[in-house]
C-alpha cells in the first residue's frame, strides 16, 4: 500500500536524465563517428523537420485522421469486445464450442488481412478503422472473458446469502470486479489500435501519419520520417495516458491503481 | 432418513427431554442431512452424515470440531448456499428447497458471516457494511447513519471511508460482522469470526455478540475452534467428529445467559470446558 517515499520522484529525473543521454549519443553518433546524415539524421534536423511539421496545417489534418481511425476503431472493439466477452464468459458451453475458431482467428497475423480489406472498404478510412477495430478487439475480449469468470467465489456467496437479485448482482458484484479487467484489455488495445490504423495507411490511402510516413520514405526524407514517427510515438502516448487516466478515475480502488503510485 | 440416530450421542449430555419440544418450534432444522463433495476428478468427500440439528428461536448453538470436520459446510447448508445431498433443511418449518431452489424470502432472515471477511474492495468499510442495506432500498443517509452506529459498535469509528485492503484482517473481519449485522438479522450464521482478533478484542467481541444475541433474540450458529469461547457463548456446544462428519456429542451450558466474563473462571464452567477438550482429544488419529 505503501509507496516508497524515496522512489516517487525517481522516474521524474530519470526519464530526463535517459533523454538527454540518448540525444547525447546520437548526435555524437552522427558527428563523431560519422554515420551518415541520411540514414541518421542529427537530432537538430529532425527538430527542425518537427517544426516544419507542426506549422503545417495539413500535418494536423494528418494527425486528426489517425486519430479519428484509432479512436472509432478502439470505440467499436470496446463495444464488440465487451458484449462478446460477456457472452463467451458467460455461456461456458458456447466459448468450448468456438475455441477452434477463436485460437485459429488470433494467431493468424491479422495485418494480412489489410489487402482484403482495402479490397472490400476502399482506400478510405473505413479500411483503417476495421482493421484497428480488428486488432483491438482480442486483447479486450479475451480479457472481459476471463473477468467475467473471475468473480470471487467468496464475494458471490455474500451476494447470495443477502438473497441479492440478478440487477443488484450485476451492480453490486459483477461490473467492479470484471472492470480491472476490462481496462487491462483496453491498456493494450489502445496501442494494438495505432498499429492497426498506422499500417492500415502504410498500404492504402493519401491520409494519415502512416501515408506521411510513405511520403517521408518516397521523398527519401529522413528527418521528416524520424518527426513523423516521434509524432506517432507521442499520439501513442497519449492515447495510452487517456485509457490509463480512466482507468485511475474508475477503479481507484485496484491495486494496479493503488500499487502503480510510482509510474 | 429419519431423526433418532443420535440418539445416544444426545443422551450423553444434558440435552435431557427438551429435544422433543424444541422439534415443535424449531427456528432451524436439519433433518437427516448428508452432503457428499463430488471433485472434478471425480472423487468423493463425503463432508456430513446423518445431521439432525434443530434449533429453537433464541438459541445461541456453537459448533466445535477439528480442521476440516464439516462446520463450514454444515453452516453453508443451514444457509442455503450449498443443497444437502439427502435429508432436509428447515427455517422456520418451511423447507429452504422448495422444489429444488432455495427459498429467497428466508434467506432475508439471515446474516452470514463467513470464515473469510469477504468484504468488496471497491467499497469503503462505510458502504461495504451497509451493502445489504442498499439492497434492501434503504435511502443513502440512513445507510451511512446505520453503517456509522455499526462502526462505533465493532471499534471501527474513523475507518468509514477507509478501503477494506487498508485494514487488517481482524479489522475487515469486524467489518464483516457488523455487514452482517447492518439488518438485523433474525439468524446469524458465523464461521470462526473471531479467530483473527487478539485475545483482548476477542473478549470484548464475544460480550458484544451475546449483548446482541439477547437483546435481539436473534437465532445464531457460532462455528470456533475455541472451545472456552464457544462455552462461554452457547445455549448448547454441538461437537463435529470428523470424517464424515457427524454430531458427535450436544452439550447443554447451563449458565443463564447473560454471562460475564467471571463464568469462565467458575469449576462448573471449566469442567464443562474440560469434558469438551477430552472429547475433542479422544477423535485423535
Ligand atoms: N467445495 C468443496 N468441494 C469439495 N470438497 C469440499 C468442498 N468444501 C469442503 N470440502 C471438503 O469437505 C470437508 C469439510 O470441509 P469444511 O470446510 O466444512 O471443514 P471445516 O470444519 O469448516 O474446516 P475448518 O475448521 O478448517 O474451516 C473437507 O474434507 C473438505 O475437503
Ligand atoms: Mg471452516
Amino acid at each position: 500500500m505503501e509507496p516508497n517515499p524515496r522512489m516517487k520522484w525517481l522516474p521524474w529525473v530519470s526519464t530526463p536524465v535517459v533523454l538527454v543521454l540518448v540525444l547525447v549519443v546520437w548526435q555524437l553518433a552522427v558527428s563523431v563517428f560519422g554515420v551518415s546524415e541520411f540514414t541518421l539524421p542529427t537530432p537538430a534536423q529532425v527538430a527542425g523537420a518537427l517544426g516544419g511539421l507542426l506549422t503545417d496545417a495539413t500535418t494536423w489534418g494528418h494527425i486528426a485522421i489517425t486519430l479519428a481511425e484509432v479512436a472509432v476503431g478502439f470505440v467499436v472493439a470496446l463495444a464488440t469486445g465487451v458484449v462478446v466477452g460477456v457472452v463467451l464468459g458467460r455461456a461456458e458451453w458456447l466459448e468450448r464450442a468456438l475455441r477452434p475458431v477463436l485460437v485459429a482467428v488470433q494467431v493468424v497475423p491479422k495485418v494480412a488481412f489489410i489487402p482484403l480489406f482495402v479490397i472490400w472498404f476502399g482506400f478510405g478510412v473505413t479500411s483503417k478503422i476495421i482493421m484497428a477495430a480488428t486488432l483491438a478487439f482480442f486483447p479486450i475480449m479475451l480479457n472481459v472473458m476471463l473477468g467475467v469468470r473471475s468473480v470471487d467465489r467468496g464475494h458471490r456467496d455474500v451476494m447470495l446469502g443477502l438473497g441479492a437479485k440478478r440487477w443488484p448482482t450485476f451492480r453490486d458484484l459483477e461490473l467492479p470486479s470484471t472492470l480491472p479487467y476490462v481496462f487491462a484489455g483496453m491498456e493494450v488495445a489502445v496501442v494494438f489500435a495505432v498499429i492497426g490504423a498506422i499500417v492500415g495507411e502504410y498500404l492504402g490511402g493519401s491520409e494519415g501519419l502512416g501515408y506521411l510516413v510513405v511520403v517521408s520514405l518516397n521523398a527519401l526524407d529522413a528527418p521528416q520520417l524520424f518527426a513523423v514517427i516521434f509524432l506517432l510515438a507521442v499520439l501513442g502516448c497519449l492515447l495510452y495516458l487517456v485509457v490509463n487516466g480512466a482507468k485511475r478515475f474508475v477503479i481507484p480502488w485496484h491495486e494496479s491503481v493503488l500499487g502503480a503510485d510510482t509510474p | 432418513m429419519t431423526r433418532g440416530s443420535h440418539a445416544e450421542a444426545v443422551d450423553d449430555v444434558g440435552t435431557d427431554g427438551a429435544a422433543e419440544e424444541v422439534a415443535e418450534n424449531a427456528e432451524l432444522e436439519l433433518r437427516g442431512v448428508d452432503k457428499i463433495y463430488r471433485a472434478r476428478s471425480g472423487a468423493t468427500t463425503q463432508a456430513l452424515q446423518d445431521i439432525s440439528l434443530s434449533v429453537r428461536a433464541g438459541e445461541f448453538i456453537s459448533l466445535v470440531g477439528r480442521s476440516g470436520c464439516g462446520k463450514t459446510t454444515l453452516l453453508r447448508i443451514l444457509a442455503g448456499l450449498v443443497s444437502p445431498s439427502s435429508g432436509q433443511v428447515l427455517t422456520g418449518g418451511r423447507d429452504l428447497w422448495q422444489g429444488g431452489r432455495r427459498d429467497l424470502a428466508a434467506s432475508a432472515r439471515f446474516g452470514l458471516v463467513f470464515q473469510d471477511a469477504n468484504l468488496f474492495p471497491w467499497f469503503s468499510v462505510e458502504d461495504n457494511i451497509a451493502l445489504p442495506l442498499k439492497l434492501r432500498g434503504v435511502d443513502k443517509r440512513t445507510r451511512r447513519a446505520r453503517a456509522a452506529e455499526l462502526c462505533d459498535l465493532v471499534g471501527l469509528s474513523g475507518f468509514e471511508k477507509s478501503l477494506p485492503r487498508e485494514l487488517s484482517g481482524g479489522m475487515r473481519q469486524r467489518a464483516a460482522i457488523a455487514r452482517a449485522l447492518s439488518y438485523d438479522p433474525s439468524i446469524l450464521l458465523m464461521d470462526e469470526p473471531f479467530g483473527a482478533l487478539d485475545a483482548l478484542t476477542r473478549d470484548r467481541m464475544n460480550l458484544e455478540l451475546q449483548k446482541i444475541s439477547v437483546v435481539t433474540g436473534a437465532t445464531v450458529v457460532f462455528v470456533t475452534h475455541s472451545i472456552t469461547e464457544a462455552v462461554f457463548l452457547a445455549d448448547r456446544v454441538v461437537l463435529l467428529s470428523p470424517r464424515p462428519g457427524r454430531i458427535r456429542s450436544v452439550t447443554g451450558v447451563e449458565f443463564p445467559r447473560p454471562r460475564s466474563l467471571d463464568v469462565e473462571s467458575e469449576p462448573a464452567f471449566q469442567d464443562v470446558v474440560r469434558r469438551l477438550r477430552h472429547e475433542l482429544d479422544e477423535e485423535g488419529g
